[in-house]
């Protein structure tokens, strides 16, 4: 099989035995790109020559068999709003075209620090703000599936990337979905940590209590291993969660006997497709097959999630993005007679529609007479959604549910209409809105040749046992051998 | 009626310090009104008594030693401003002569 098609954890047992140099496989992965991102569209930036300077260092770590770890030699790419130090970071906005920030995500310096060659930067929409990649300022990213589709969003590069084995693996982050739809959407596993796990340090922030950083693999168990990589306490976070983490890799071959799943009702009734649905039912019947057991469970608040995030995610985003002023960073514009007027056109300039549409309404849900009424009301019903997941995770170890509603969609379906396109995050946002960690897995395809995704769910620091269910559906239902059938040029 | 009025839109521009154009004003109170009127579901939902949850993870008093550490270098800090001026950020004029 070529190397751009195999998991990390098979390259690696190939780097260990010298069959391959760090080097080869970064220069055949360079290659990869050359012939089919001019298609797919998924990097904003690639990092030839200081990702072989790194591949080289890998190498001799290798070779002298020193501090070698599961990623030492493995080429990564980083979603765009990602800090690479001396590397250009862009959110995909205008406002940062030039960014080019001085330090480095903690994620990254760890990926570093383990020898991981960071292999380039990858597509996203603006400030992470959409689940199509279309609110890119610079460029489309076209589903390897079929070009003619969206490869879901916010993190559409990272997973068109992964699916086209334009990298071996990727990260991503994911706000309200922003991994796992993409995930679902391109055929690749996409997890969201429990908020708190991985350090937020470096991560441009869109909403600062949601956010978190995952990875995006071709299987399971690379996943694990790339989550095992960057979750670690960092006293730069102060939301960091103390401590140390657990070993995501001990329950990945222990199948899923004795445990019970809940079906969350509220998540595949309606607006969820009918094959959707088909493809998460079969795959209820394979966990059962494998000896979980399955069970109906209701959520009675999840079905104001969206409504609730819409005004979280909105109002911290106004706050956070507060700090592009055309002062310290960034864009500024030539409107400059008076420091407002420098502001306001900066600003105007700087941001795409939906980062201003964004900033507006979290800036009218937080303005004075609306804060009681949108922003503590949202506060209050998160309360409610988080108890409700606490009284399910009391009967089950885990949730299934669809990840995305729909099938990849085409270019254009939804981009003027914010309510539909919000629809795609209706069952990733809980997650998030909850703090608990999330998965996607590929669950089939749809008479389109599109992937399906399914999305498991566990109580906050149960990682464990929410890789150990997604590699043993994995393993028996074999869609992670699945790739797009793509024109190589 | 409206469920938002054209001076909402540019009470929250002024406050967000965008300024958009007339286009933008009319398409954003019909897109703004068409979210809000989503969001009013949450006006459903008895709260009573129920207490916000701004963060998942309760994490509080996050505290480190007070010890001075090297800050980042006056030039790299700079690096990124779109004008600098004698080591400073330079800003239009704010106070009137």
């Amino acid at each position: 099989m070529e190397l751009y098609a195999l998991p990390a954890h098979a390259l690696r047992q190939m780097l260990d035995r010298g069959e391959i140099s760090s080097v080869e496989l970064t220069k055949s992965l360079i290659e990869r790109i050359e012939a089919v991102d001019g298609a797919i569209g998924s990097y904003l930036a690639i990092r030839v020559e200081e990702a072989l300077k790194e591949a080289e260092e890998a190498d001799r770590r290798i070779r002298e068999q020193r501090d070698v770890g599961p990623l030492t030699g493995i080429p990564v790419s980083l979603k765009d709003n990602i800090c690479t130090e001396g590397t250009r970071t862009t959110c995909a906005s205008r406002m940062l075209e030039n960014f080019v920030p001085p330090y480095d995500a903690t994620v990254v310096a760890r990926l570093k620090a383990q020898g991981a060659p960071i292999l380039g930067k990858l597509n996203m929409d603006e400030f992470a703000m959409g689940s199509s990649t279309e609110t890119s300022a610079f460029k489309l990213t076209r589903n390897p599936w079929n070009l003619e589709r969206v490869p879901g969003g916010s993190s559409g590069g990272p997973a068109a990337a992964v699916a086209a084995g334009a990298t071996v693996m990727a990260l991503g982050s994911d706000t309200g979905g922003s991994i796992r739809q993409p995930a679902a959407l391109c055929g690749v596993v996409g997890m969201k940590p429990t908020y708190g796990l991985v350090s937020r340090f470096g991560l441009v922030a869109f909403a600062s209590s949601l956010d978190q950083i995952g990875p995006m693999t071709k299987d399971v168990k690379d996943a694990a291993l790339l989550l095992s990589a960057i979750a670690a306490h960092d006293p730069l976070d102060s939301t960091s969660i103390p401590g140390d983490r657990a070993d995501f890799l001990a329950e990945l071959d222990r199948g899923v006997e004795g445990l019970v799943i809940g079906l969350p009702v509220e998540m595949l009734g309606e607006g969820v497709a009918p094959e959707v649905r088909e493809a998460v039912n079969a795959a209820v019947g394979v966990l059962e097959g494998l000896g979980a057991r399955v069970e109906e469970v209701s959520l009675p608040h999840v079905r104001y999630a969206l409504a609730a995030y819409a005004v979280i995610a909105t109002a911290e985003a106004s706050s956070n993005l507060g700090r592009f002023d055309g002062v310290r960073y960034g864009f500024r514009s030539r409107e400059d007679a008076d420091v407002v007027t420098m502001f306001e056109t900066t600003r105007a300039q700087g941001f795409g529609a939906e980062v201003k549409r964004r900033i507006m309404l979290g800036t009218y849900a937080l303005s004075a007479g609306y804060y009681d009424a949108y922003y503590l009301k949202a506060l209050k019903v998160r309360t409610l959604i988080r108890r409700d997941f606490e009284k399910a995770f009391e009967r089950c170890h885990l949730l299934v549910t669809p990840t995305s509603p729909t099938v990849a969609f085409r270019f254009g379906e939804k981009a003027d209409n914010p309510v539909a396109m919000y629809q795609s995050d209706r069952l990733t946002v809980p997650a998030n809105l909850a703090g608990i960690p999330a998965i996607s897995v590929p669950c089939g395809v749809s008479q389109d040749g599109l992937p399906i995704g399914l999305q498991f769910m566990a109580p906050a620091l149960a990682e464990p046992v929410l890789f150990r269910a997604a590699a043993a559906y994995e393993a028996a239902a074999g869609w992670a051998s699945m790739r797009p059938p793509l024109e190589v040029k | 009626m409206a469920a938002i009025e054209r001076e909402d839109v540019e009470r929250v521009a002024r406050l967000a310090r965008l300024a958009l154009t007339e286009e933008e004003k009319a398409l954003f109170q019909e897109q703004l009104g068409a979210i809000l009127e989503h969001v009013r579901a949450l006006q459903e939902v008895d709260t009573e008594g129920v207490e916000p949850t701004p963060y998942a993870v309760q994490l509080t008093n996050v505290l480190r030693p007070d010890r001075a550490r090297p800050s980042m270098p006056r030039e790299q800090a700079l690096a990124n401003a779109p004008q600098e001026m004698d080591g400073y950020f330079f800003v239009p004029r704010i106070l009137e002569e």
